[in-house]
């Protein structure tokens, strides 16, 4: 971005006033900007700066805490819990992928085929928004419940047969094992990978459609090769807008899951708040934030959209 | 079988708003349940007893009270502050736009337990006293990108020459931009407040670091899911959807007559 201070070039037809009003108002978007500007410097900035301080002290809850750069809290905090770093990484990950898998086709449908429909398949995949998220996670409990009719038909299709093979559920149970969090993971953050989809099938020009049909391309050539590619800003902003929240949970983890299913989020609970270890809390944040940043800018530029901001 | 072949996105589509649903509907049938013990996980008996005593529950109503207290202030404060933000951002050439984008971004690409833990640390060394303050800063501070987001995408689709027509028609600064720049950026503005009033209210984890012993709905919610789960916060749930759905299809309703006077 260059440095250019002037305001926009001034409409043709309004030949003296603006200018007038164009050097007064250099000032205003620094104005504007000021306030809300200061609020996230302070409140989002700056503790980021304090964390990573704080990761570096040592000491007690009744001595105080002191900065010693105590780097081998970093090496701990990650040797001690990086079971738990991968588990994020791949419950994350597979709701990720089944995000993208389950809302694809809604995301189509909406753009697409819902016709006059549209606006109420819009409304109903926002709507369960309004009831808190901790009721809905609850509501899971009671639908995977053991000896429920979801566990008994999962039983029939012996598809717990092929998750229990990969260490994905144990027995004849759902709920407690990583499958629940899984599927809770991929429920709370399922309309965060339709809406961006939605937004960007919307936009693609229905003609091309009908010219891929015309050079007798068959319907699968046409997704493949028009629909998917042009839709690829919405699958990049929806994967990381799943990603980034469903690594950091720790709802799910812990209504849903057990504690072989603890994800990084809630050892970072249970060190802040319970444990009161500040250091080793601090350092595991600034891992997990660290980490996603690193993912993110790799993704992105893999993924070859820069315009997302 | 080809219809079949043809219809399949459709029926996969269907799946998936299935799935969102589901649990709604699970939480819409359990507030008419008469739970046995102290959890609300199992179908006993139908019961009105929930819904004619939705206070009925210790403490719970009024958490909600405090938790549309800080959503309306929380609402109020992103609004404005996001708003001058989109505004600056659109309207204006200035220095540094690259770090004010990413001051932007960055707090919607982060994972909410490390905003939540650093911003605890914050208030820690500051010695700040956690309560009802702590939580409505926090969540100004991670509504506010989304309001910016939310406005700067309708002001950016603005036609810049209805404001030069308005000045054409002498019209001072203050006027143009109460009498036209305004009322179009409105929707815009509208939709980042009701985003921000369904982030605040939702709000979790954020609150739940920073909120001391105060105690808002959700984590009402949380501590009943390890204590038991009354079934009036079914009650809630299904309230909330339903006056939602409610009110989205009054403004659809009222759009779709506005458009039919105005052509």
């Amino acid at each position: 971005m260059s440095t250019v201070t002037d305001a926009p070039p001034a409409p043709p037809a309004l030949p003296d006033k603006p200018r007038k009003v164009r050097r007064r108002g250099r000032l205003v978007p620094y104005w504007l900007l000021l306030p809300g500007i200061l609020w996230l410097v302070v409140f989002f900035a700056l503790p980021m700066v304090y964390q990573a301080s704080t990761s570096v002290q040592q000491g007690s809850l009744e001595d105080g805490f002191k900065v010693t750069w105590h780097f081998a809290t970093y090496w701990d905090a990650l040797s001690d819990y990086y079971p738990q770093f991968l588990r994020s990484v791949l419950y994350a990950g597979c709701a990720t992928i089944l995000c993208l898998l389950l809302g694809y086709p809604l995301a189509y449908l909406i753009a697409f085929r819902a016709g006059r429909w549209r606006n109420v398949v819009l409304i109903l995949v926002i709507a369960p928004f309004f009831t808190s998220f901790l009721i809905r996670t609850l509501a899971w409990k009671t639908i995977l419940a053991d000896g429920g009719p979801v566990v008994g038909a999962l039983n029939t299709l012996h598809v717990l047969d092929v998750t229990t093979w990969l260490g994905m559920t144990e027995g004849n149970r759902v709920l407690a094992t990583p499958l629940a969090v899984v599927c809770g993971l991929t429920y709370n953050f399922l309309p965060f990978m339709i809406l961006p989809l939605y937004t960007s099938l919307e936009r693609i020009d229905g003609r091309l459609h009908e010219a891929a049909g015309d050079l007798y391309a068959s319907p699968a050539t046409t997704f493949r090769r028009v629909t998917f590619p042009l839709s690829m800003p919405g699958v990049v902003s929806g994967t990381l807008l799943t990603f980034i929240p469903a690594a950091g949970d720790y709802v799910n983890a812990d209504l849903l899951g057990s504690t072989d299913t603890r994800m990084v989020g809630n050892v970072i609970q249970t060190q802040f708040l319970r444990i009161l270890d500040y250091p080793t809390a601090a350092a595991l944040s600034f891992i997990l934030m660290a980490a996603i940043l690193v993912m993110v800018t790799f993704y992105i530029r893999r993924a070859g959209t820069e315009d997302l901001v | 079988m080809r219809w079949l072949r043809k219809n399949l996105v459709v029926i996969a589509g269907l799946i998936t708003l299935a799935y969102l649903l589901l649990p709604n509907v699970v939480v819409t049938v359990f507030s008419f349940n008469k739970p046995k013990g102290r959890f609300n996980y199992e179908w006993q008996q139908f019961s009105l007893d929930a819904w004619k005593n939705p206070c009925g529950v210790a403490d719970m109503c009024g958490s909600l009270s405090l938790s549309l207290q800080i959503a309306f202030w929380a609402t109020l404060g992103a609004t404005a502050l996001g708003t001058m933000i989109a505004f600056a951002l659109v309207r204006y050439r200035f220095r540094a736009r690259g770090a004010v984008n990413s001051l932007i971004f960055l707090p919607m690409a982060m994972p909410e337990v490390v905003m939540a833990a650093s911003l605890l640390t914050l208030f820690l060394n500051m010695g700040a006293q956690l309560g009802f303050w702590t939580i409505l800063i926090a969540h100004i501070m991670f509504c506010l990108s989304f309001v910016v987001t939310a406005v700067k995408a309708r002001v950016m689709s603005m036609d810049p020459r209805l404001e030069q027509a308005a000045q054409d028609l002498y019209a001072g600064p203050v006027q143009t931009f109460v009498r036209v720049t305004l009322p179009i950026a409105a929707p815009g503005i509208a939709a980042g407040a009701l985003l921000a009033f369904a982030l605040s209210f939702d709000d979790f984890i954020i609150t739940n670091f920073n909120a001391g012993s105060t105690v808002t709905f959700p984590m009402f919610v949380w501590g009943s899911a390890q204590r038991g789960t009354p079934v009036q916060i079914n009650v809630i749930g299904t309230a909330m959807f339903l006056i939602a759905v409610l009110c989205v299809l009054a403004g659809m309703m009222v759009g779709r007559r506005k458009n039919k006077t105005v052509s």
